[in-house]
């Protein structure tokens, strides 16, 4: 079966790439031309890029949800935001890259820096947030809305006392999933924030950073001696398999954990 | 809290609700600005270098090259003049690497000072010659004629054959290979995951029992969210020895593995998309057919996929759209040579790819760049007719 071939690779991976892990791996630097070390700039990176572009993308999604989904009425308008969020999901990744090298790294002056980078990122994130955000709000039962202003709440206190909340499970999930796309994601930070061999951590958000894919990327295609950097190459591999994996079975089991706790309300 | 203060508060609340809400469409503005404003600035340069000229004697009726020709006869590759409709003349390269081969360095002055002069005296007794030096060479009463160089066409863009963005004196700027090899390696792709993906969802959704398909769907979900390098390094890895192998290749990087690599992180796309498609067969159509007589099987094929095609057309559509899309797994294992592909078992490189492995070297602000931009906007425009045909099926299906 095709499921039972998609895991012949993450276990082909995940076999090599465990040996190599240990505590020294995931807490040292790079050393000898990335023959060997470990990769801690690389996962801080890779968590620093996670959060800066959630800081930004979140928000915005969440509110953007609620708009056209709270908000709006069926109109030309709406049609017309959600045919753009969906354009905006189909762009390719490398064309955000060309995206934001052209806006934050030149003409804002950012240069290569992990506030660039996280932008980039949190756009690409934003329509996946905002539908996800607009699937839980519309998954809230009518009739709870009804009730609320039936009692004399406005439209803003219904929103955040009564939809929030029931949504909010849901909400989070979206997050949480599309946290663990963005750090995958290499073309959009070629550009924008990555550093080819950095070992040193960030200091502001002005710096460059190393990142997990694009580590991976330059061990296997670019590295000084790529025969001695092959199992450091699967060690990556492997975390940045951990890391999505990790994220995915964190949102499933929200997922799980708030819709048996709502249905014991 | 009053009441006015409480409306104002909710107005606020829906000002700001309302901007957040344009920042995608924002966003898909700037990018449209963005790639443009880099991009069609290709258009208005010159292909060979600023602050360069070139020039030929001015009894040869040749007054015009184009940037393919300026490229063949620099590679030696034309050597008459006859070639580009001039006299049968045999062509004389003269460039400032080659000066001394045909000036003596000391009658060009200890700085160069007499280079001018002596460039004139050259170019004008010398019938073959073609010329190309720094404008700070350029003599005042230069008698040649200096070849207008115009800007780059975008019919040469799209369909020039050679993609050598920093060859010089002239550079090659046809993207008629990368658009080739993206096309190639998309379809291939879909090739390979559209029976895969259709037999998958079709077993998901009619055959497997709920607990099977309570496992395998989650699943499927999480390979979609498998980072692209991972999947170009189990290709790089794995399938490209495996190729190499198999067909005795000299190199494992070819458009196949490409497809193989791009099918496989296409599935996840096609299958759950198809599967909503398959799911949503009325059941008494179905119950119809089985009713009737019909097998399980003829019931598929007879019933499912024909109702379900929209939705299938959307999924092959959406998975050449992520496919084309794709940068970093084909740019591990496709090999990269821009080359217009002839068979499956070559190197290819895709458009991404291309942006992603010159960006990093290309001046910004140069040709180089630009041209570069403009790879994105045939990228963009090509993945936006893809969504939009998405959406005209999605429509159409659900009006019908």
């Amino acid at each position: 079966m095709v499921v039972a071939m998609l895991f012949v690779i993450l276990f082909f991976i995940c076999i090599r790439g465990i040996k190599v892990i240990n505590w020294e791996f995931l807490t040292t630097m790079p050393k000898d031309g990335m023959t060997k070390g470990g990769i801690l700039p690389a996962i801080i990176g890779t968590f620093t890029l996670m959060f800066g572009s959630m800081l930004f993308a979140f928000p915005i999604g969440v509110l953007s949800g609620i708009y056209t989904n709270e908000y709006l009425k069926e109109s030309w308008f709406k049609s017309f935001l959600r045919s753009m969020t969906n354009n905006l999901a189909g762009i390719p990744s490398i064309v955000f890259g060309l995206f934001g090298m052209a806006l934050f790294v030149n003409k804002l002056h950012f240069g290569d820096s992990i506030i660039a980078g996280s932008l980039t990122l949190g756009l690409l994130a934003l329509p996946v947030i905002i539908r996800t955000t607009e699937e839980a709000l519309k998954s809230v039962d009518m009739s709870l809305r009804t009730g609320s202003y039936a009692l004399g709440a406005t439209k803003l206190q219904t929103i955040r006392r009564v939809v929030l909340p029931v949504a909010f499970p849901n909400i989070l999930t979206g997050l949480i999933l599309s946290m663990g796309r963005v750090s995958g994601e290499t073309a959009p930070i070629l550009f924008t924030v990555a550093a080819y061999f950095l070992p040193k951590l960030p200091h502001s958000i002005f710096d460059q950073v190393m990142a997990l894919p694009y580590h991976l990327y330059v061990l296997t295609t670019s590295g000084t001696d790529i025969e001695a950097t092959r199992p450091i190459a699967y060690g990556t591999a492997f975390v940045l398999i951990m890391i999505v994996l990790i994220f995915n079975l964190m949102a499933n089991w929200l997922r799980r954990y708030f819709s048996k706790k709502v249905k014991m309300n | 809290m009053n009441k006015s203060q409480r409306k104002k508060i909710e107005k606020i609340v829906e000002g700001v609700l309302f901007s957040s809400s344009t920042v995608t469409s924002i966003t898909v503005i700037f990018i449209i600005i963005f790639l443009f404003n880099e991009g069609i600035g290709l258009f208005r340069s010159k292909p060979i270098e600023v602050g360069y000229f070139m020039a030929v004697n001015k009894d040869n009726p040749v007054k015009q090259l184009s940037p393919s020709d300026i490229d063949l006869i620099f590679n030696q590759d034309i050597t008459n003049w006859s070639k580009l409709g001039g006299k049968n003349d045999s062509i004389i390269l003269f460039t400032y690497n080659n000066i001394t081969s045909y000036i003596s360095e000391d009658s060009l002055g200890a700085n160069q000072e007499y280079l001018p002069a002596q460039m004139n005296k050259f170019i004008s007794s010398t019938s073959g010659v073609i010329a190309f030096f720094p404008e700070s060479f350029k003599p005042k009463n230069l008698i040649a004629t200096v070849l207008p160089i115009k800007n780059v066409k975008i019919s040469e863009f799209l369909m020039g054959k050679n993609w050598y963005p920093t060859n010089q004196p002239a550079a090659q700027l046809g993207i008629l290979p990368l658009i080739l090899g993206t096309l190639w390696v998309s379809f291939g792709a879909i090739l390979i995951a559209l029976p895969l993906g259709l037999a998958t969802a079709i077993y998901l959704a009619e055959v497997a029992d709920k607990r099977l398909r309570n496992i395998l769907k989650p699943l499927i979900e999480l390979l979609a969210g498998i980072p692209s390098v991972v999947y170009g390094f189990f290709g790089l890895v794995v399938i490209v020895p495996l190729v190499q192998k198999t067909f005795g290749l000299a190199v494992g990087e070819t458009a196949l593995v490409g497809s193989i690599i791009l099918g496989i992180m296409a599935l996840p796309t096609i299958i759950t998309i198809t599967e909503d498609a398959i799911l949503t067969t009325p059941q008494s159509q179905k119950e119809a057919s089985l009713a009737l007589g019909a097998s399980r099987w003829q019931t598929m094929v007879r019933v499912i996929i024909p109702y379900s095609k929209s939705g299938i057309a959307a999924a092959i559509i959406l998975g050449i759209g992520r496919a084309v899309g794709e940068t970093m797994a084909v740019l591990m294992v496709t090999g990269n040579a821009s080359v217009i592909p002839h068979s499956f078992l070559q190197p290819v490189r895709t458009i991404p790819a291309t942006i992603a492995a010159e960006l990093g070297e290309a001046p910004v602000g140069g040709l180089h760049f630009k041209a570069l931009f403009a790879l994105g906007i045939v990228l963009f425009i090509i993945t936006f007719g893809i969504n939009l045909a998405v959406e005209i099926i999605k429509s159409r299906t659900r009006r019908a």
